[in-house]
């Protein structure tokens, strides 16, 4: 039976969400599964909710069904939220604590340890990390999606290997940039391995 | 990956592509030679990498004015034996389609392919049209791929086809295949080195006006021509091995028929939940595959039609049954199995097909009130204009205008087009009232004009007024209509990913190109009001909109301002926010509503690193609580 693993990636436009998943999508290619993905452009770039899918193993859709995903990977607090029909109670849901306060906002800013504390209610596996200083801490605010790429490959079930991820990581960022977000993956792997 | 690799690239390699990166590489393979454009999502990115590759592909590209400009230069890119190539987005169909009718009489010499991408649930859209229509409309062989890997051979196989008929062809894609990644391998790559100067192989046209030329006395011929041509064609859509059986059932009670992206969540649907159902996959749809098809439904005693968009091949499967009164029962979109509109997924095709045959064991999850609390309480968060667009100032400014004049917001039309501007259509500038389609806000202008008493204002991109803005201004003129058309010229097409429009310097290959003024051509076409201003001037936006608002003829208001987004633009420090000199009125917040101020527990707050200092807020807060950074 071929490896399945369905990992469902939200956020807002601008965060580097499809390009973490191109990463992601090339290293399993390179490790010879089967992978297909889903990325919309657009009007969404605005500064509107953007998701990608992706799907290894042997699946022809990309498009990933409902309480399908074994992981949740959210670079934005409330867009969790907006992703939990993908998830059942086995997914991982990792998630950025850092909150990206929307500017046409209809209604406040929920507070995100409540977002936390509800989603461990009623979920098995809730992995929040605060992505945003991680990234920092690593060199620059604009590796957060490494950090995050880093979080996933620590998941047991995650079929790639680290060195494959990072891998393709180089292969996508330019070389000035490795060293840096080298450090944001292994900063985000640990924060999730620990 | 390296764009490069799809010139570069051998066959037997594998590279995790984009549907529409995959398309290019079908192109290079089948050696194109010509390929034009313009710029629609979700086709775009097909342009974007052609404009990087074409020179190193031995391609001339070029974003053309509008979709029926490219599809005239891929015509006669065919007809002078070149192979040919042209790309848009379901709704540049309808543009191109006056020029693409006549194109399937005069056939082709050289390979010529349409590629035409349909945006099932309207993700950048202004409709869900079907493109399948088209290649019946205009009888023209359509494929249907439905992953990445078959749009790139689909593309390549498309001008052998058509070549092998001398007729264009289309390749419709969906956004869920256009935008898609999956691992494609490439094949072989046909030479197109050319011996002349030029990057591209010349053709030569042969002049034949009874091949080419349809005037009432040939067309009748090229009529019956074509329709020969069709019948011919049949033949191969009933052989071909883009449609193809996948078997997953042996007693063959049940059978499904499916193309494109719904071809997929059908396939993952019956292998997921082992259903008895084998798949008829239509990747070459039209002319029908009626033997084919007929061929699948004999012994079925049901079947399935999953399609995307418009029942179509539900609509041929019914024909066929009746014409050779078999006895099955379709089920699809016509019956209430599937949704007649939007996008499908696996759970929409899954529940169609669980209507039938009861195979699914739902599991609900039960959550606590706190979280469907939570989910309630999310703010949304919608696409809006960028911190630092130009258009939200020139928004607020004829906001401002309107207000002085003492008119109400009702007394104003505001006719709106295609482009990031649309977003205008949120509060708190509720500027988009009327929108059909490119250009239109100009043609609406004129209707407006003789069918109300309201003032018109009619907003237009820089890209779509070369597209089709220049023609109904004309129509304005010398009707003697009166409305004042901005046209907002951000120096980029910027909705579709910023490529270049005739009003810039560049063209689609990135060579230095004369710029055409849209403020000559505005003059040209007998405007006598016509004005070039700076959007971030608010005091300048005003004025001019009060003198524009109060003519009676048709006023030009040019807001000519880079969009925020294009590459290398200095940007200003980030604007300082004041506390001392807050009065709390929060227009900044309420009335300007850029994104980069927001308030946050009570306090104005500047987003620093989405502020581009554009400084138009500066102008609208009357206290001086917000102030240029240094």
């Amino acid at each position: 039976m071929d490896n399945h693993y369905s990992i469902y990636i939200c956020g807002v436009g601008g965060q580097g969400i499809i390009k973490t998943s191109t990463i992601i999508g090339e290293a399993a290619m390179n490790q010879g599964l089967d992978v297909v993905m889903s990325e919309i452009h657009g009007m969404s770039q605005r500064g509107g909710s953007v998701s990608t899918e992706l799907k290894i193993g042997g699946y022809n859709s990309s498009i990933i069904p409902k309480k399908g995903a074994d992981m949740l990977l959210s670079f934005e607090p409330i867009e969790t939220i907006r992703g939990l029909d993908k998830v059942n109670s086995e997914t991982k849901i990792v998630y950025n604590t850092h909150p990206i306060i929307p500017s046409s906002a209809n209604k406040p800013y929920p507070n995100v340890d409540n977002i936390t504390k509800t989603l461990k209610e009623n979920f098995k596996h809730v992995l929040p990390i605060n992505g945003t200083q991680l990234a920092i801490d690593a060199g620059s605010v604009l590796s957060l999606n490494m950090v995050l790429l880093g979080a996933v490959t620590a998941d047991d079930k995650f079929p790639l290997t680290k060195e494959s991820v990072i891998e393709a990581m180089k292969n996508n960022l330019k070389p000035k940039f490795h060293e840096m977000n080298l450090k944001a993956i292994e900063n985000g792997y640990k924060s999730i391995k620990n | 990956m390296n764009l490069k690799k799809l010139v570069t690239g051998v066959s037997g390699e594998k590279e995790f592509l984009l549907g529409n990166e995959a398309a290019v590489r079908g192109v290079i393979e089948a050696g194109v030679s010509i390929a034009a454009t313009y710029p629609g999502t979700p086709s775009s990115e097909i342009g974007n990498v052609l404009s990087v590759l074409a020179k190193d592909a031995n391609i001339y590209f070029e974003f053309s004015t509008n979709e029926k400009v490219a599809m005239e230069v891929a015509a006669t890119a065919a007809a002078s034996g070149l192979r040919s190539f042209t790309f848009m987005k379901h709704v540049g169909m309808n543009v191109a389609s006056d020029s693409f009718m006549t194109t399937a009489y005069s056939g082709v010499n050289g390979g010529m392919v349409i590629l035409s991408a349909d945006d099932p649930s309207l993700f950048s859209s202004q409709n869900e049209q079907d493109t399948r229509n088209y290649a019946r409309l205009a009888n023209v062989p359509i494929l249907e791929p439905s992953n990445c890997q078959e749009v790139k051979d689909m593309v390549k196989y498309a001008f052998d086809l058509s070549e092998q008929f001398n007729i264009p062809v289309i390749v419709r894609t969906t956004t869920r295949v256009s935008h898609m990644r999956g691992v494609v391998e490439f094949g072989d790559v046909e030479d197109n080195s050319s011996n002349n100067e030029n990057h591209w192989k010349r053709g030569h046209f042969n002049k034949d006006p009874s091949k080419y030329v349809p005037v009432p006395a040939f067309a009748g011929d090229m009529h019956v021509t074509l329709w020969d041509k069709i019948h011919k064609i049949e033949d191969s859509t009933n052989k071909s091995d883009l449609n193809r059986e996948i078997e997953f059932s042996t007693d063959k009670k049940y059978g499904l028929i499916a193309s494109s992206s719904a071809y997929n969540y059908a396939y993952d649907v019956v292998k997921f939940n082992g259903l008895d159902v084998n798949i008829l996959k239509l990747g070459f749809s039209y002319p029908f595959p009626k033997e084919r098809v007929v061929e699948f439904l004999k012994d079925l005693d049901e079947v399935f039609i999953v399609e995307e968009v418009d029942p179509i091949i539900e609509r041929d499967t019914l024909a066929c049954i009746g014409s050779e009164n078999l006895n099955v029962e379709v089920h699809g979109k016509l019956d209430g199995t599937f949704p007649i509109y939007h996008e499908f997924n696996s759970d929409i095709v899954a529940d169609g097909l669980n209507k039938i045959l009861n195979f699914k064991k739902d599991e609900d999850i039960a959550f606590s009130q706190s979280l469907e609390k939570l989910n309630d309480e999310i703010p949304s968060r919608v696409p809006v204009l960028c911190a630092g667009c130009p258009h939200r100032a020139m928004y607020y400014g004829i906001n401002v205008a309107i207000e002085e004049l003492g008119l109400k917001p009702s007394d104003v039309i505001f006719a709106s087009d295609i482009g990031c501007y649309t977003l205008g259509i949120n509060p708190p500038y509720n500027a988009a009232d009327y929108l059909l389609s490119m250009g239109s806000s100009v043609g609406d202008g004129c209707g407006f004009s003789v069918s109300t008493d309201q003032k018109v204002a009619s907003f237009i991109g820089d890209s779509t007024f070369f597209h089709s803005g220049i023609s109904p201004l004309i129509n304005a003129v010398h009707n003697k209509h009166n409305f004042v058309l901005t046209v907002l010229d951000n120096r980029i097409t910027a909705m579709t990913g910023g490529q270049p429009n005739p009003g810039i310097p560049v063209d689609g290959m990135g060579d230095e190109a004369p710029e055409v003024s849209i403020r000559k051509l505005a003059l040209a076409c007998g405007c006598d009001y016509v004005r070039v201003i700076n959007p971030f001037n608010l005091e300048q936006v005003v004025k001019t909109y009060r003198e524009a608002l109060e003519r009676d003829d048709v006023a030009v208001i040019i807001s000519k301002a880079p969009c925020t987004l294009i590459k290398g633009l200095t940007k200003k420090p980030p604007v300082k926010f004041i506390e001392s000199n807050c009065n709390k009125c929060d227009k900044c917040v309420n009335g300007f509503a850029c994104p980069a101020i927001s308030k946050i527990n009570g306090k104005i707050i500047i987003n620093e690193s989405q502020c581009d200092g554009c400084g138009a807020c500066i102008q609208v807060c009357k206290y001086g609580a917000l102030e240029a950074g240094r």
